[in-house]
């Protein structure tokens, strides 16, 4: 069920060609990639280089927006997160490495919306697992597993970058 | 250690913060890096996170304070809790009611925490032992024993102008035998494993037990100010001092009052701080406290974010109620 550096590769390849696609379709010009800490971020340094995209990219670290924070707490290691750049009207590409319950993305929305209103944004991810638990979905997916519910997929990185299931924690 | 930390849940969690004595080296080290993350908030269009939504924080102060009951409301304002300030020494208690009376009154309206500041020692630690135990307690200073909240902000400005803490060498300046201010800094500079504390006072403001501190004690501020990378200059506390600890102002200023010239003695990266509020002209010269190492105002900043890291930290206890799903 692992995922190879060399298939990561070619997954990225795809992911931006087919995001290349879509931004054309929409007519989105100078859209504005964010990545989600961890594994989101290295996914968005590669898929920004692929696109060669000219904006600075952004970083989230959604430990303050989460909804389960009284049971498991803050992680003191939490990553300022960094938007270059002022996102009021613009078209956001926001990027993750594993779309599972939704939760994180409803997390990282709010905290987006924190920093002003975007024109729109576009959901990408590596990888989608079945188990959503809210009504999200990516606009592009790297490559889509259905695992059992004990089961538990993770991106291993950030050199070279490697998708990994094993039990859930 | 056998003897049960009050202020940690039984996995080692931080559940009410009193005072710096007894808490390991990480835990203040995971509240400074917290601290580091809220920084980031406090700086964006939108100053909030939702992280203590629907927790209702009672700022009780039964003492004047304005700096740090507003940094607490701020803190806890932006964690989006919802704030009570309850000014304790004009409320119930002068009608004659007990302090936990007045806590048991405000657990049944629900509260969730509560930061107390009090002209007695060991107030907040009194309260704590009494409260229920969804509650978190948060010491904003009890007499003269300890004021950790400011002891943290303190630290987190040594960090943020100086890095590792264990090459440098800190001097404590003034009215140490009244502060709670200096007796948590003392405790927070030993934990985190800086190379000196020194402690520099007129003999009549130096605490008995001092040395058994592991600070260095001198009563000559030339003497003691010679290479040290921080300068921490205490308030003379006139609302504490009773009898004769002091000839006169103005020989204490003479002597222990920082100014441009004794500062040289210092290394000369030294950074200046003071807890406020400051007397000008009494411990430090105006130039010295408006120059371009006075970092006074900017503990002042970092008061909020160390507070948002500390509130954050101690709600994840255990009895602290929640339901929530693992987000992925």
């Amino acid at each position: 069920m692992n995922t190879a550096p060399s298939d990561i590769d070619a997954l990225l390849n795809g992911m931006s060609a087919r995001l290349a696609a879509l931004l054309a379709e929409r007519g989105v010009s100078e859209p504005v990639m964010v990545g989600i800490h961890t594994g989101g971020v290295w996914v968005a340094q590669r898929l920004h280089e692929l696109l060669e995209l000219t904006s600075p990219l952004g970083e989230l670290d959604i430990s303050f927006y989460r909804d389960d924070f009284t049971r498991i707490g803050v992680n003191p290691q939490v990553r300022p997160s960094r938007i270059p750049l002022d996102i009021e009207g613009r078209h956001i590409i926001l990027v993750d490495d594993v779309l599972y319950t939704g939760r994180t993305i409803r997390a990282a929305l709010n905290e987006l919306f924190d920093y002003g209103r975007p024109a729109s944004v576009i959901l990408v991810v590596l990888a989608e697992r079945n188990g959503r638990e809210l009504p999200i979905q990516a606009d592009v997916a790297g490559r889509h597993i259905d695992l059992p519910p004990h089961r538990h997929i993770k991106l291993q990185g950030p050199s070279p970058l490697e998708l990994k299931t094993g039990e859930a924690p | 250690m056998n003897k049960h930390n009050i202020q940690l849940d039984h996995k080692g969690r931080l559940r009410h913060f009193l005072t710096i004595e007894g808490l390991k080296r990480e835990l203040l080290t995971d509240i400074l890096d917290t601290a580091e993350s809220f920084t980031s908030v406090t700086e964006r269009t939108v100053k909030k996170v939702p992280l203590l939504r629907g927790k209702t924080i009672v700022n009780l102060f039964f003492e004047a304070s304005t700096r740090t009951r507003t940094t607490f409301e701020l803190a806890a304002k932006r964690l989006s809790a919802d704030v009570l300030n309850i000014n304790a020494s004009i409320s119930a208690t002068t009608k004659g009611e007990t302090l936990l009376d007045t806590l048991h009154n405000l657990e049944a309206m629900h509260c969730d925490m509560f930061v107390i500041r009090h002209p007695n020692s060991g107030a907040a630690h009194f309260i704590a032992q009494h409260a229920a135990p969804h509650v978190s307690i948060i010491n904003a200073g009890d007499g003269s024993h300890a004021h950790p909240t400011q002891a943290m902000l303190d630290m987190f400005t040594i960090r943020r102008h100086k890095g590792a803490f264990h090459k440098l060498c800190v001097a404590i300046v003034g009215d140490v035998l009244h502060s709670r201010v200096a007796r948590s800094q003392i405790h927070a500079l030993s934990t985190l494993g800086v190379r000196e504390i020194r402690v520099i006072a007129p003999r009549t403001l130096v605490p008995a037990a001092a040395e058994t501190l592991g600070v260095h004690v001198y009563h000559d501020l030339r003497e003691g100010l010679r290479d040290v990378d921080v300068v921490i200059m205490l308030r003379l506390q006139y609302e504490r001092m009773r009898g004769a600890s002091l000839p006169s102002e103005h020989e204490y200023y003479q002597l222990f009052g920082l100014t441009e010239d004794k500062l040289a003695l210092a290394r000369p990266d030294a950074i200046i701080m003071h807890p406020g509020p400051i007397n000008r002209g009494v411990e430090i010269d105006s130039a010295v406290a408006d120059g371009p190492r006075s970092v006074i105002l900017q503990q002042v900043a970092h008061g909020t974010a160390v507070r948002m890291a500390i509130m954050s930290r101690a709600m994840q206890h255990e009895g602290a109620a929640s339901a929530g799903e693992a987000p992925s």
